[in-house]
């Protein structure tokens, strides 16, 4: 289990994570997006103990990773965004060293390398000198080196990055056969990667929680709440005149007109579904489809991470409006007046 | 710390830098050993080791740019710092592991005393405590390249500030030699040093009311003992630059075949500071 409470770091005036709060459950694929520069792999940095943080901490399995360094870091593996290889040894001598520095015990070292040798397809390349490797075996030894000794949290920084694609299936595969006993924290920029191994995924925009849910969820959130397609039987102006009695319609576009039909697409704020459906009631017109217009993931992080700042606050307050009960994280995100400093 | 130092040995015998040190080094004590006993039949193979010292200041960079710079270029050091193993852990072990480098040929040189021994009468002791005092000033510069290897990632600034330190180091007693001693010329070094060691402060702590804490005592002390009698301040800015003389302590051992016990300690207690400020230079670089 990871506690990140209330997480801030700042080079001068410059926030790279600002106020960062949020928990990694055990046996959790916790996926980590933003756009580049959004303060990953800051976040990871601090969470593994190599930097540390301004404000605010960070637990892992119940230890500070300020007060008990030693405790805290003995559980956790990290493959940092650049693998951290020395290219004058060989890929066993490495994993034996990276054994030996993990204190995994004499005895079991041998076992330990030759399983994490396996898991990640590097038996062939056991003796040859790292300089040598491709950039896909390197990002593989680091990998190793990883799950070296089984640690029960596993910190990816862009595990898939350079690697051919059927790499990255493989490398998928290995991160959810860990999931089965591992908690595993993977960051990423790239939306399809996240939501095909995580079941949750945390968006931050420049260093601040956006969201955090399962991308099921996200996706409908945004989804159900933002854009709706109607099918009115009736002509345009009626439809049109009982929109304008409607609250909250953004803006309306007819995609289709057939005979006595007219198809709608709507952009609303917050679910306005009820008041579209009596209203159209009211007026006699059959409403013969209302459906929301589901949105993909990556439109939902698009807009969420999208550069202008007024873009992705108006995202995110609609994913806010639909939240039941949302983490104490979310609320006091505005106001905390960084804005004209990024 | 053994999976440190095991690493750092092999990649200096994996790559030519552990080789070419002990080789140079071996090849030049041979040589004044050749010239100063063999040919000259001196009995003190500790002039031999003096001659040599010079070696140190082109041969210790050599060792020593590599071992934090590198880690932190090639961003090894998030292997090292995000592993159970603490920041002193690592910094011993590459200390360690250095050390042993310039233990195989101060080793391998303690077979020249007796080489003397057995062509006629030699002074063990004295020879065998010069060799412990180079051994311990090399520690000392070793210590000295490791925290500017520290502080930088570039290996080549690495070793060129720790060639232009030891260098420094090296004309100390020549330098010290130019300052005035009279009571004012001191009390302006003194204030010259309190500033620059203001600038350190503030660099390490990043707390300006430390440091300006610090300076302001320091000014009223040194103005207020000053006004209050000059005479202390007598040649006292050589006397307090000449004592921390590195090769002093070396001198002794060699030149006058003293054991310097107060010397040795100097060295010690030096090796420690050194090593100590690298922690704390790793340490610090995280809250940055």
């Amino acid at each position: 289990m990871i506690e990140v409470k209330d997480l801030v770091k700042r080079y001068g005036d410059h926030y790279a994570v600002d106020h960062l709060s949020f928990t990694v459950a055990d046996g959790q694929i916790f996926g980590f997006l933003g756009p580049n520069g959004a303060g990953k792999s800051t976040t990871m940095n601090i969470i593994t103990g190599y930097l540390a943080a301004t404000e605010g901490e960070v637990i892992i399995e119940g230890h500070n990773i300020l007060d008990e360094p030693e405790a805290a870091k003995r559980c956790i593996g990290y493959l940092p965004e650049l693998p951290p290889l020395y290219p004058d040894m060989t890929v066993l001598e490495y994993l034996r060293f990276c054994a030996e520095l993990k204190q995994i015990p004499k005895d079991q070292r041998e076992d330990q390398v030759s399983q994490a040798v396996s898991l990640t397809h590097l038996e062939d390349m056991g003796g040859r000198l790292i300089r040598n490797l491709s950039k896909g075996y390197r990002q593989r030894v680091g990998l190793a080196q990883a799950i070296l000794g089984f640690p029960k949290i596993i910190i990816l920084d862009e595990p898939t990055v350079g690697l051919d694609p059927k790499q990255v299936v493989e490398i998928r595969e290995l991160i959810r056969h860990l999931a089965k006993d591992h908690t595993v924290l993977i960051s990423s920029h790239i939306l399809s990667e996240i939501r095909a191994v995580c079941d949750h995924v945390l968006i931050i925009r420049k260093g601040r929680f956006v969201a955090c849910d399962t991308p099921e969820n996200l996706e409908e959130q945004l989804s159900a709440c933002d854009r709706l397609e109607l099918l009115v039987r009736g002509g345009e102006s009626d439809a049109d005149a009982v929109l304008d009695r409607v609250e909250g319609i953004r803006s309306r576009t007819v995609t289709e007109r057939t005979g006595d039909t007219v198809r709608l697409r709507l952009s609303t704020a917050g679910d306005r579904r009820e008041a579209l459906f009596f209203a159209f009631a009211k007026a006699g017109l059959p409403l013969l489809e209302l459906k929301p217009q589901l949105a993909s993931l990556e439109d939902v992080f698009l807009d969420l991470t999208d550069d202008d700042d007024t873009v992705a606050a108006r995202a995110a307050s609609l994913l806010k409006q639909e939240r039941s009960a949302g983490p104490a994280a979310a609320e006091g995100k505005e106001g905390t007046g960084h804005e004209s400093d990024l | 710390m053994k999976a440190i130092y095991k690493r750092e040995l092999q990649s200096y015998f994996n790559s030519m830098t552990g080789w070419i040190f002990i080789a140079v080094l071996m090849a030049f004590i041979g040589i004044y050993f050749m010239a100063y006993n063999l040919m000259n039949g001196s009995a003190y193979f500790s002039y031999a080791l003096s001659a040599v010292l010079f070696l140190f200041m082109v041969l210790v960079p050599l060792l020593t740019m590599r071992s934090m710079a590198e880690e932190r270029h090639s961003r090894t050091d998030q292997l090292l710092l995000t592993s159970p193993a603490s920041i002193t852990t690592v910094v011993m072990g590459k200390y360690l592991a250095m050390m042993t480098v310039l233990l195989i040929p101060v080793l391998v040189s303690c077979l020249c005393p007796l080489i003397i021994k057995l062509n006629g009468s030699a002074f063990l002791l004295a020879d065998y405590g010069t060799l412990l005092a180079f051994f311990l000033l090399g520690g000392v510069q070793i210590a000295l390249g490791l925290l500017i290897s520290a502080l930088t990632e570039s290996q080549l600034i690495a070793a060129v500030g720790t060639f232009s330190i030891l260098l420094v180091l090296y004309l100390w007693d020549g330098l010290v030699s130019f300052l005035p001693t009279s009571a004012s010329g001191s009390l302006a070094g003194l204030l010259v040093l309190l500033v620059v060691v203001c600038f350190l402060l503030d660099a390490l702590s990043s707390n300006w009311k430390i440091t300006a804490g610090v300076g302001g005592v320091g000014v009223i002390a040194l103005l207020g003992t000053y006004f209050y009698d000059s005479s202390k301040f007598d040649s006292l800015m050589p006397d307090l630059l000449g004592s921390f003389s590195l090769t002093d302590a070396f001198t002794a051992f060699a030149m006058d075949h003293v054991f310097d016990l107060r010397g040795l300690l100097l060295y010690l207690s030096l090796i420690a500071l050194l090593l100590f400020l690298t922690c704390q230079v790793l340490q610090k670089r995280r809250w940055n």
